[in-house]
């Protein structure tokens, strides 16, 4: 049987830290940041 | 913060694309996601409207929705990728 | 209620690729001085065809209309072309950041001095070694000598936070606070990226690439110093340990990332360069942003993908299925599991394939030739002077 699991985006993770425990949070962040060496495919 | 002036730092690129915008800024190498379409309506907005409220009514944002979009330009001012006018900048 | 706000996962988008890269690798020259065992570009001679400073120089000018952010320019040896420095230049005037990746034979103090000066300029030192001795086992004589004093000249200069980056192999993944002491002492970032079989790293794959345990203990390591430590996101198929590293955790060939060769030829990324995976030619009408937006290769690479083999899997959501480069020149199908699969999945896809399994190998080969064969054990001996241009001095030939 396959699973579908519910697994959190990281990026979310990290854009949320240092804010309130915001439930809502997931679905309402509307800027995430990314290291710019972030991206598979550049040695 | 709704009631004050703000613009893009001058060492971001801002890049639209069909979700949205990437915002680059050269100094501190920092890549930051404006996830939808809207937003990038506000940042694009913000340096010639009076304050970042201005920014969003001009950008048809919903009352509803200013919390999310101010949550979001915190983060984008925490990273530098937008920085307060100084007065000489803000429009009469 | 935010219901005409919908932001969606960044990996979903991005899995339908961008209208532009983020960044992208260029490669300037197939010349080296070097000839590393595990060379993903198979460096070693120049191509005849490669672009023109003119022609380079075009491509810049796209770049910058796209909006291209940084490009990472490497080779072989970048800093072997005699016009590097002036498409260095080019580049950040036209408001395309540079990182170049460099072995650090032409690092002098002089030149340091000018890195340093130049804004929007990043300066990434190879080393696959704290020790010389596993160093100069996979890059040559003397390469861990070079690579040191190259940082010593940027450290000096005043260079902060250049990069030091490590392809991590069997024999070095002993050494990760090694490598991150050698990175503090030079005031430089440390990079861990992960060995693909690609490129001559084909042929050294089987001896070189890290054991189940080592990856295990690689993904230990990054979790508890992961904050200063860049990957390239090159481990996201070690997500499937548990908690996510740092990164877009996706597959960026054709998405976000691409190469483009010595030779004008665009490929989805650097561990791809194989005519499978050439998406088509700068030189071509269009240019660079033709290839970019309208190739056939790059339009299938951002249809949704199915997992294949990978789609009941419970960590497929975290690992992506992991690295195409990896599956294809190991001879797995692209829709297999990856080849290092932490769960075992690919190692019991590999045990499948036919004994004698064809394992593509690219056409586009510059290794310079050698004529003995060459031993992966330590060299004893003095090493060799910096700028040793022939890869088969100070060879020890197995007996």
């Amino acid at each position: 049987m396959s699973e579908v699991p519910q697994v959190t985006d990281p990026q979310t993770d990290e854009a949320k830290a240092g804010d309130g425990a915001d439930e809502d949070a997931i679905e309402e962040l509307l800027v995430e940041e990314v290291s710019i060496d972030g991206m598979c495919g550049v040695y | 913060m709704l009631d004050e002036a703000w613009r893009l730092d001058d060492a971001v690129s801002l890049r639209p694309e069909p979700f949205g915008a990437l915002a680059y800024h050269f100094g501190t190498r920092k890549l930051s996601f404006l996830k939808v379409p809207p937003l990038v309506d506000v940042v694009t907005g913000l340096a010639d409207a009076a304050t970042v409220a201005d920014a969003l009514v001009g950008a048809g944002i919903d009352e509803a929705q200013w919390p999310s979009f101010v949550k979001a330009l915190r983060t984008l001012a925490d990273s530098g990728m937008i920085v307060p006018r100084t007065p000489i900048e803000t429009p009469a | 209620m935010s219901s005409t706000l919908a932001p969606g996962r960044l990996v979903d988008q991005f899995e339908r690729g961008l209208d532009a890269p983020i960044c992208l690798t260029w490669e300037l020259t197939y010349a080296c001085n070097l000839a590393c065992v595990h060379c993903l570009s198979s460096s070693g001679r120049r191509d005849p065809d490669e672009l023109s400073t003119a022609e380079a120089m075009a491509v810049i000018d796209e770049l910058q209309r796209m909006q291209v952010f940084y490009v990472n320019i490497g080779g072989g040896e970048p800093t072997i072309r005699p016009d590097f420095w002036d498409l260095l230049d080019y580049s950040v005037e036209h408001s395309v950041g540079v990182k170049f990746s460099t072995n650090g034979h032409k690092i002098t103090p002089a030149r340091a001095e000018r890195l340093a000066a130049t804004d929007y300029l990043d300066v990434q030192i190879s080393l696959d070694g704290a020790t010389a001795e596993v160093n100069d086992a996979v890059r040559g004589p003397g390469t861990y000598a070079t690579a040191l004093r190259a940082m010593e000249n940027l450290a000096e200069a005043g260079m902060r936070d250049f990069k030091m980056s490590v392809v991590c192999t069997r024999h070095n993944i002993g050494q990760l606070d090694e490598f991150k002491a050698i990175a503090d002492r030079y005031g430089a970032q440390l990079r861990l990226t992960r060995l693909r079989p690609s490129g001559r790293g084909a042929d050294t794959w089987d001896e070189l690439h890290p054991l189940p345990a080592q990856q295990r203990q690689l993904y230990d390591w990054l979790v508890a110093n992961g904050d200063q430590v860049l990957t390239g996101d090159s481990f996201f198929h070690l997500s499937a340990y548990g908690e996510a590293l740092p990164g877009l955790n996706l597959c960026g060939a054709g998405r976000v990332v691409c190469l483009i060769d010595p030779v004008g030829d665009v490929y989805a990324c650097p561990f791809a360069i194989h005519d499978r995976f050439k998406a088509g030619n700068v030189r071509s009408p269009g240019g660079f942003p033709h290839v970019w937006r309208e190739s056939e290769l790059f339009l299938e690479l951002r249809e949704p993908q199915s997992g294949g083999a990978c789609t009941s899997c419970s960590a497929y959501d975290s690992c992506r299925g992991g690295c195409m480069a990896a599956k294809f020149f190991t001879g797995l199908p692209l829709d297999a599991p990856d080849p290092e699969c932490v769960k075992g999945h690919g190692e019991t896809a590999l045990a499948a394939l036919a004994a004698d399994a064809h394992k593509p190998r690219s056409s586009v080969d510059h290794s310079k030739p050698v004529s003995v064969p060459v031993t992966l054990g330590a060299r004893p001996g003095r090493p060799d002077k910096a700028c040793e241009e022939d890869p088969l001095h100070g060879l020890v030939v197995s007996p």
